[in-house]
C-alpha cells in the first residue's frame, strides 16, 4: 500500500494546475466561488476550453477524445479543477449520455452525437423523472408510439436540470404499455429540444433560483434513428447510466475547497470549540471519503461499470456537502438572514447573503440522482443481501 | 400543575386562527411578500382590531395585561401561518423595552398607539462581528447639551425598515464588549442622521442595517437607567426568545402535519411512501422532536415571567437550544421526505423550511445558547 503520489503523478498535478491557472477565466471562477448562477456561456465556455485542450472527457476511449489517463490522474485532474473554482462540466452529456452511447449506441449514433457533445456544441439534459415517477422511476408514463420511421412522444418530464439551456434531452419513455413488468416496455430516446411540441416551464426553487424545469411533450416526432439500444429495452440502458450519474455526485474536490473556505470565513469562530469540533468532524469524514473514493476507483481499473459502492460515495459525499454549507451559513451569524436588498441599487453584501440561500439549495443533494434513502435501499439489497 | 390553556387563551387562539385561515392563506401571503412594503397594513389593522397587538400590554394603554403563556398561543398561530408582519419586532421587542423600561410619559406616548396599530417598533441592538452578544455595542452615545448624539452602525434589525421607532442600544461609557455603560434610546426612524438599508430576509420577512450619523436625541429619549441598559436589553431579548420558541412550535407543527400528510398520500412503488419503515421511523422522530419542542417552549414561556434573571437566562437558553435543534431537524426532514417537491417555491413546506432555519438562529443559534446554558452552572 502506498497512498502517496508518484513523482510522475506529482509532475502531472503541477502541469494540470499550471494549465488551469493560465486558462480559467477570472469571471467564471469568481462566479463559482461566490455562488452566483452560471450562465450557459459560463458553463460552455469552460467546456470548450477543456475540449480544445483535449481534457473535457478523460474517461472516454482515446479514439473519441479520451485521455487514457490512469484513475489517479483522472482524480488529480478533478481535484485541481474543483480546487481552482472551475465551473463544473455539465454531466448530462459527457458523463451520462456518452457512456450510454459508447456502450449501446450504433456507429452512426456515436458519430453523430459524440463529437458535438465533446466540443460543447450541444447542451444535454436528463429526462427521467416525472410527477408520478421519482424514486419509482419504472412507473414512468410518458408515451412513445411507434409510427413507421418515427416515435410520437406525449407526456411530461419534470425536475429537468438546465432544461432551459438544453439542445438535447435523453428520455426514458414507455413504448409498450402492455407489458406486465413495468421495467419492460421502456425505451431510451434522444430528443431534439427544438422539436415542435416541446414546452419548457421553469420551476422556482426554495433559494429563489431557477435550475430545474418541467418539460412537456405534445405529439413530438422523434426519428427512429434516435432510439438507443433495442426498442422496449431502455431499462437496461437507464440502469447503466444511473451508476455513472451517481459516480459524479461525491464532489470531493469541491468539498475540499469549501472546507478551506469555511475555515477562512470562520475567523474568530474557530476559537469556539463547538464550531471547531463540528468542522473538524466533517474534515475527518472528508479525509476518509477521499481514500474510500480512491479505493473504489482502484477497483474500477479493469473497466467494469460502477456498482453499489457508488451509492456509498453519493450518501457520504452529499452529507458532507450539506454539512459544509451549513457551517458556512453559520459563519455569518445573524447576518445570514439577509437575502436580497429591497432597493436593487443599494450596496449590499451579496456574498454573505448567498450563504443562507446556498444552505437551502444544497438540500437537493440528498434528493437528486437517487435520494439517499434509495441509495441505502440499494446497498441493503445489493451489498448486504437484505 | 396544569397544562391546559384557559378558556380565554383558547378563544384568542381560535379567533386568530380563524382569521389566518381565511385571510392569510398561501396565495394571500405570497402577494404580501411580493408587495413593496413586504407586509400588509390591512392585516396589521386586523391584528389591532382583534386585540392581538395589545395582548401583553397593560390595560391603561389599551392592552390585556397578558402573560407570556397568552402570547404563546398567539405566537404558535403566527408560526403555523408563517406570518410576516412585524409582530415580534413591535410587540415582543421594541414595545417590551418601552413597557419594561420606559417612563410613564414614554409609555403613554408609544404604547396606546402601538396597541391601536398606529406605531411600529424595532430593536436595533446587533452589530457586525458581535454575533448574538447584546454586550457587543460599539455605537456611541455622546452627551451633548441637554441630550445625546448617536453614531455607529447596527445590523440585522428585524423590521427596522417599517418601524416608526427604533430602540437603539448605544454606549454611553465603557469599551466595545463591556456589559456596563450600555444605554437604550428611543429614536424616531425618520430622525435626521438615521439611514436605513432594508432587505428581504431568507424567510421573506424584512430586516435592515441602520446607520446612525450624528443623530441628536433629547434626554427624554433615554429608555431606562443610563449605563445600565444591558439588563433591560437581556430581559427583552429573553422574552422575545421565549416567543420565538413558541412561534417555532407552530411552524414545526405545520411541518409535521404536512409531512405526515404527504407520507400518507404520495405513492411510489404502488404504495404510500409512508408504508416504508425507513420513513416511518424518521417521521416518529419528527413527532418526538415536536413534542419535546412544545414542552420546552411551555417551560420557557412560564419561567420568563416568574424566574429570577439567572434562572430565566438558564431556562430560556435551554429552550432555545432544544428549539434550534428541533427546528433544524424537523425542517430538514420535512424537505427530504417531500423529495423534490420539498424544494419548490410553490409549496408552503419550503417556506416553512426557511422560516425554521431563521428561527433556529434568531437571538442565538444552538451553539450560542448551549454555551450560555453551560455557563449558567
Ligand atoms: C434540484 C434537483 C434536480 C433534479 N434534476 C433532475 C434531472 O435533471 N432529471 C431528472 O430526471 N430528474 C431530476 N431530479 C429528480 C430526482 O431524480 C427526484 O427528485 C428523485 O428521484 C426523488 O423523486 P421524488 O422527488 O419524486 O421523490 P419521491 O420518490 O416521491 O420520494 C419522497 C421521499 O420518499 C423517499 N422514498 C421513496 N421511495 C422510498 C423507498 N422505497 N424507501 C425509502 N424511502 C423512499 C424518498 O427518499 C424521499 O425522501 C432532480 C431533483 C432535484 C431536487
Ligand atoms: C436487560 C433485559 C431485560 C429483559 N427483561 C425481560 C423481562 O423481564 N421479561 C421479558 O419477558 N422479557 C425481557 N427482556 C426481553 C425483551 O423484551 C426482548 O429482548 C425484546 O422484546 C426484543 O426481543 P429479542 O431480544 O428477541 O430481539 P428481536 O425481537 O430478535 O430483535 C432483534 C433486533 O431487531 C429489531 N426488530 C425486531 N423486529 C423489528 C421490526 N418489526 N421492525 C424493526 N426492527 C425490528 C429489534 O429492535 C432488535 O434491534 C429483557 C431484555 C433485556 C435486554
Amino acid at each position: 500500500m502506498d497512498l502517496n503520489y508518484s513523482p510522475e503523478e506529482s509532475a502531472f498535478r503541477d502541469e494540470v494546475r499550471a494549465w488551469i491557472r493560465a486558462n480559467l477565466p477570472d469571471e467564471a471562477r469568481d462566479k463559482v466561488l461566490n455562488y452566483r448562477e452560471l450562465s450557459k456561456d459560463d458553463l460552455l465556455g469552460w467546456h470548450r476550453t477543456l475540449a480544445k485542450k483535449g481534457w473535457v472527457a478523460p474517461h472516454w476511449p482515446v479514439e473519441w477524445g479520451g485521455t487514457d489517463w490512469t484513475v489517479v490522474q483522472r482524480y488529480i485532474f478533478e481535484e485541481e479543477c474543483g480546487g481552482a473554482g472551475a465551473p463544473p462540466i455539465v454531466s448530462f452529456g459527457v458523463r451520462m449520455c456518452a457512456p450510454v452511447l459508447l456502450r449501446f449506441g450504433t456507429p452512426e449514433q456515436k458519430q453523430r452525437f459524440l463529437p458535438p457533445m465533446y466540443r460543447g456544441d450541444d447542451f444535454w439534459c436528463q429526462g427521467y423523472s416525472e410527477p408520478g415517477a421519482g424514486s419509482d422511476l419504472a412507473s414512468l408514463k410518458t408515451r412513445a408510439i411507434r409510427q413507421g420511421d418515427h416515435f410520437v412522444v406525449t407526456g411530461q418530464k419534470t425536475w429537468t436540470t438546465l432544461g432551459h439551456y438544453a439542445d438535447w434531452i435523453f428520455c426514458l419513455v414507455r413504448s409498450d404499455p402492455g407489458r406486465e413488468k413495468r421495467q419492460e416496455g421502456i425505451s431510451f430516446l434522444l430528443i431534439d429540444m427544438r422539436s415542435p411540441g416541446i414546452t419548457v416551464r421553469p420551476i422556482g426553487l426554495l433559494d429563489g433560483g431557477h435550475e430545474v424545469n418541467e418539460v412537456f411533450f405534445d405529439d413530438v416526432k422523434v426519428p427512429v434513428e434516435n432510439l438507443v439500444h433495442e426498442e422496449h429495452k431502455g431499462w437496461t440502458v437507464a440502469k447503466y447510466l444511473l451508476g455513472y450519474e451517481r459516480m459524479g455526485t461525491g464532489n470531493i474536490a469541491v468539498s475540499k475547497r469549501e472546507l478551506a473556505r469555511v475555515k477562512a470565513l470562520a475567523g474568530p469562530l474557530l476559537d469556539d470549540p463547538r464550531f471547531r469540533d463540528r468542522l473538524t468532524r466533517v474534515e475527518v469524514e472528508l479525509m476518509a471519503l477521499e481514500i474510500t473514493n480512491l479505493r473504489f476507483l482502484d477497483q474500477l481499473r479493469g473497466g467494469r461499470p460502477p456498482g453499489a459502492e457508488v451509492s456509498l460515495l453519493k450518501i457520504k459525499g452529499t452529507e458532507i456537502q450539506q454539512a459544509l454549507a451549513e457551517l458556512m451559513m453559520q459563519t455569518a451569524g445573524p447576518r445570514a438572514q439577509a437575502f436580497r436588498p429591497v432597493d436593487p441599487a443599494a450596496t449590499f453584501d451579496r456574498f454573505t447573503a448567498s450563504l443562507g440561500a446556498r444552505y437551502c439549495n444544497m438540500r437537493k443533494a440528498t434528493i437528486y440522482a437517487g435520494s439517499n434513502e434509495i441509495q441505502r435501499n440499494i446497498i441493503a439489497k445489493a451489498t448486504l443481501g437484505l | 400543575m396544569n397544562f391546559e390553556y384557559t378558556e380565554e387563551q383558547r378563544l384568542l387562539a381560535e379567533t386568530l386562527r380563524r382569521f389566518l385561515a381565511t385571510g392569510y392563506g398561501f396565495d394571500a401571503r405570497a402577494k404580501i411578500i411580493a408587495s413593496p412594503q413586504g407586509y400588509s397594513e390591512d392585516v396589521w389593522a386586523a391584528l389591532a382590531e382583534m386585540g392581538v397587538l395589545g395582548v401583553p400590554f397593560a390595560a391603561e394603554h389599551g392592552g390585556f395585561g397578558g402573560t407570556t403563556v397568552d402570547m404563546m398561543v398567539v405566537m404558535e398561530a403566527l408560526g403555523e401561518a408563517l406570518v410576516v408582519e412585524p409582530y415580534l419586532a413591535t410587540v415582543g421587542l421594541g414595545g417590551q423595552a418601552v413597557a419594561r423600561g420606559g417612563t410613564a410619559a414614554q409609555q403613554a406616548r408609544i404604547l396606546p398607539a402601538l396597541v391601536q396599530g398606529k406605531a411600529k417598533l424595532a430593536f436595533a441592538q446587533s452589530e457586525r462581528g458581535g454575533r448574538w452578544d447584546p454586550r457587543h455595542v460599539a455605537v456611541r452615545a455622546r452627551a451633548s447639551g441637554d441630550g445625546f448624539v448617536l453614531d455607529g452602525e447596527k445590523c440585522a434589525v428585524l423590521h427596522g425598515g417599517c418601524a416608526d421607532w427604533l430602540v437603539v442600544s448605544a454606549r454611553t461609557a465603557g469599551a466595545d464588549a463591556d456589559a456596563g455603560g450600555i444605554s437604550l434610546f428611543l429614536v424616531e426612524r425618520g430622525a435626521p442622521g438615521v439611514a436605513v438599508a432594508e432587505y428581504r430576509t431568507l424567510d421573506s420577512l424584512r430586516a435592515a442595517d441602520v446607520r446612525l450619523a450624528g443623530v441628536a436625541v433629547p434626554r427624554e429619549a433615554l429608555l431606562g437607567a443610563q449605563g445600565q441598559g444591558i439588563e433591560l436589553a437581556e430581559e427583552v431579548l429573553d422574552y422575545a426568545t421565549a416567543l420565538v420558541c413558541a412561534e417555532a412550535v407552530g411552524a414545526i407543527k405545520y411541518a409535521h402535519d404536512a409531512t405526515l400528510d404527504y407520507l400518507k398520500t404520495r405513492r411510489q412503488f404502488g404504495v404510500p411512501i409512508g408504508s416504508f419503515q425507513a420513513l416511518q421511523h424518521r417521521m416518529v422522530d419528527v413527532l418526538i422532536a415536536y413534542e419535546q419542542a412544545r414542552s420546552i417552549a411551555c417551560l420557557a414561556c412560564v419561567k420568563v415571567d416568574t424566574a429570577e434573571p439567572a434562572e430565566r437566562r438558564r431556562v430560556v437558553s435551554a429552550a432555545k437550544l432544544r428549539i434550534a435543534d428541533a427546528a433544524r431537524h424537523v425542517s430538514q426532514e420535512a424537505v427530504q421526505l417531500h423529495g423534490a417537491m420539498g424544494m419548490t417555491e410553490e409549496l408552503k413546506i419550503s417556506h416553512t423550511f426557511r422560516r425554521l432555519t431563521m428561527l433556529a438562529q434568531a437571538f442565538g443559534d444552538a451553539d450560542h445558547h448551549l454555551a450560555r446554558f453551560a455557563a449558567s452552572g
